[in-house]
């Protein structure tokens, strides 16, 4: 996994390099170890599991994800936000090649994988629903709406993880929306709430799997936005920037 | 196949739209078997009680939340299940508008909207329950077919034919009150996306649909009486919008454009663009909701004020004609 986070890391950079155009790095950046849990291991061994990207300006970094594991080919890989291409900022939906929906407004993708979710215990279906949200995202009152619905309805396929790594676009969250406060928050929707170090893989792979508890589980995944590469470490100007020759350079060194 | 039977239509639109489209999902809930309906706490006003009791595991009301409403109804029908969502137009076309875009519009979830109460038939409820703009909203966003049932018969084939058929992304306009006059007297010929002509005349061709279809109808007949002939086609199918409408057009030289929407968006503007897009020039007159908020009452005092009861249709009409 630490290998698979490696390359998945290189293969962000490379992508957002290549179209020359500035992407969400940042935001991608901060959820290469939870991809890397879900894709190098437990959607490897669940195959009935479906994994929704709900804070779509992230797709840069499944995208990336997605080509790893070869559901995307290196043609489509190189045209990452080029003109006509179908890989973008946000994710356009592609079920042939691993993309669940098409998202990029945010707060839609948790409402719809507690569709899926109540649609698979009908069905007596095997295999979890996992959607990874961000922690500025939580300020939508559309994901309170689905948390509800989740609990009433005891969801115990579903898994959120929430990105939280303490920015949104305009620069840091307020500390009412960080990792303590958002604990709080998902347990007064009283999910099964767990909190752990977004970049230890080991403590994600031990979290990301259903509540015992017959109910929806959130894990506050507390990450570093930028992560693994140091100029771009807290730096909110990576939320949305372009990378430079000479700044991919710098930033691959980061990544032995 | 939905059955028409004469002395049952009297009584469904005594029971009025909301409560037969319950009725007609309660008929449905055996014969479709992945059948979901969810609501948005507004189950009894979509008289789906009796549904609730019989097909609980079809049943789910997620509350008041109508954006997560549609997310969680996109989610069932991507996962093969057929769905029809239920609440007032307005919460619907509008609260929920990005998700309606994102997940039916964009990507194709085949989810069937009911909007209950749409155009004014909400009466004492007020213009916070009206549906307005919900013509306007929905046909903004690509992909999504567009009903509005002139009947509660017509109401009947229409949602046996989404039920028993894949039509969706939909939006199933429900307009009128029980106790409403009906439109259709005897059995006739339902296609979906096809128009229903319910008179032939040469003076002026009228255009309507839901509800106030049969505010037409009277003021045709009663037009009759005065020596003015005129052309009445039910137009419910909004999207698709049935091609033959032109040639109808064509034949005619005034067009009137009865109905329950703001002047905005609804088939006014349709027939207008498409008149301007095919070069067809005409005297196309509105009759509308206007674009104002109004004062709420009953329906029928409603209709009569924004000039859309049978007596100010008749009087519009022959204004013009003679």
């Amino acid at each position: 996994m630490i290998n698979f986070s490696k390359k998945l890391r290189k293969n962000i950079l490379f992508a957002a390099n290549h179209s020359g155009e500035a992407s969400h790095l940042g935001g991608s950046l901060s959820m290469v170890e939870i991809l890397s849990c879900l894709y190098s291991k437990i959607l490897k061994q669940e195959k009935k599991s479906i994994f929704i990207l709900s804070k779509g300006h992230a797709f840069l970094g499944l995208f990336s994800c997605l080509y790893q594991i070869k559901k995307i080919k290196k043609k489509d890989f190189l045209s990452f936000q080029t003109s006509g291409s179908e890989f973008i900022a946000h994710p356009i939906m592609d079920l042939k090649k691993g993309i669940e929906s098409s998202n990029g407004s945010l707060g839609q993708g948790l409402s719809f994988g507690v569709g899926i979710a109540i649609a698979k215990k009908k069905k007596k279906e095997k295999g979890n629903v996992y959607i990874l949200i961000g922690d500025g995202e939580c300020y939508e009152g559309s994901i309170w709406e689905a948390a509800i619905t989740a609990t009433e309805n005891n969801l115990d396929n579903l898994v959120v993880i929430i990105d939280s790594n303490g920015f949104q676009n305009d620069g840091e969250i307020s500390s009412k929306m960080k990792t303590k406060n958002l604990v709080k928050k998902w347990k007064g929707f009283e999910w099964d709430v767990q909190r752990c170090n977004g970049h230890n893989l080991n403590e994600l792979v031990q979290l990301i799997k259903p509540s015992k508890l017959n109910k929806p589980k959130a894990i506050i995944a507390q990450t570093i936005k930028g992560k693994g590469i140091s100029f771009m470490e807290n730096n909110n100007d990576w939320h949305h920037g372009r990378l430079t020759a000479k700044l991919y350079q710098k930033a691959l060194k980061d990544i032995i | 196949m939905f059955k028409f039977n004469k002395e049952q239509a009297e009584n469904w639109s005594t029971m009025g739209p909301r409560a037969m489209f319950g009725q007609f999902m309660l008929n449905l809930g055996k014969r479709v078997k992945k059948l979901m309906v969810l609501s948005g706490d507004l189950g009894r006003s979509s008289g789906l009680d009796r549904f609730k009791k019989k097909f609980p595991e079809k049943y789910l009301s997620v509350g008041i939340c109508e954006q997560n409403l549609i997310g969680v109804a996109s989610g069932l029908s991507r996962e093969g299940f057929k769905v029809f969502v239920t609440s007032f137009a307005p919460f619907l076309s509008m609260r929920a508008s990005e998700q309606i875009r994102m997940n039916l519009g964009y990507m194709g979830h085949k989810v069937n909207i009911v909007a209950l109460g749409s155009g004014v038939s909400m009466a004492y409820l007020g213009n916070s329950h009206f549906g307005l703009e919900d013509i306007n909203c929905i046909r903004s966003i690509p992909g999504i077919n567009i009903s509005c049932p002139a009947d509660c018969a017509e109401l009947g084939k229409t949602i046996y034919d989404y039920a028993l058929n894949e039509r969706g992304p939909s939006y199933i306009r429900l307009t009128g009150i029980p106790g409403r006059k009906k439109t259709f007297e005897k059995d006739f010929k339902y296609k979906f996306g096809k128009l229903i002509q319910l008179s032939n005349g040469s003076d002026a061709l009228i255009l309507s649909h839901g509800s106030v279809v049969s505010e037409c109808k009277t003021a045709v007949n009663n037009l009759k009486l005065s020596n003015i002939n005129c052309s009445l086609i039910n137009v419910s199918s909004l999207r698709p919008l049935d091609n033959a409408i032109f040639d109808k057009i064509k034949k005619h030289k005034t067009i009137f454009i009865v109905e329950e929407h703001f002047s905005v968006g609804g088939l006014y503007s349709i027939i207008s663009e498409h008149l301007i897009k095919f070069n067809i020039k005409k005297k196309v007159l509105g009759l509308n909701l206007g674009n104002n908020f109004g004062p709420t009452g009953t329906y029928q005092y409603l209709l009569d004020y924004h000039k859309l009861s049978s007596s100010k249709i008749e009087k519009a009409i022959s204004k013009e004609i003679k």
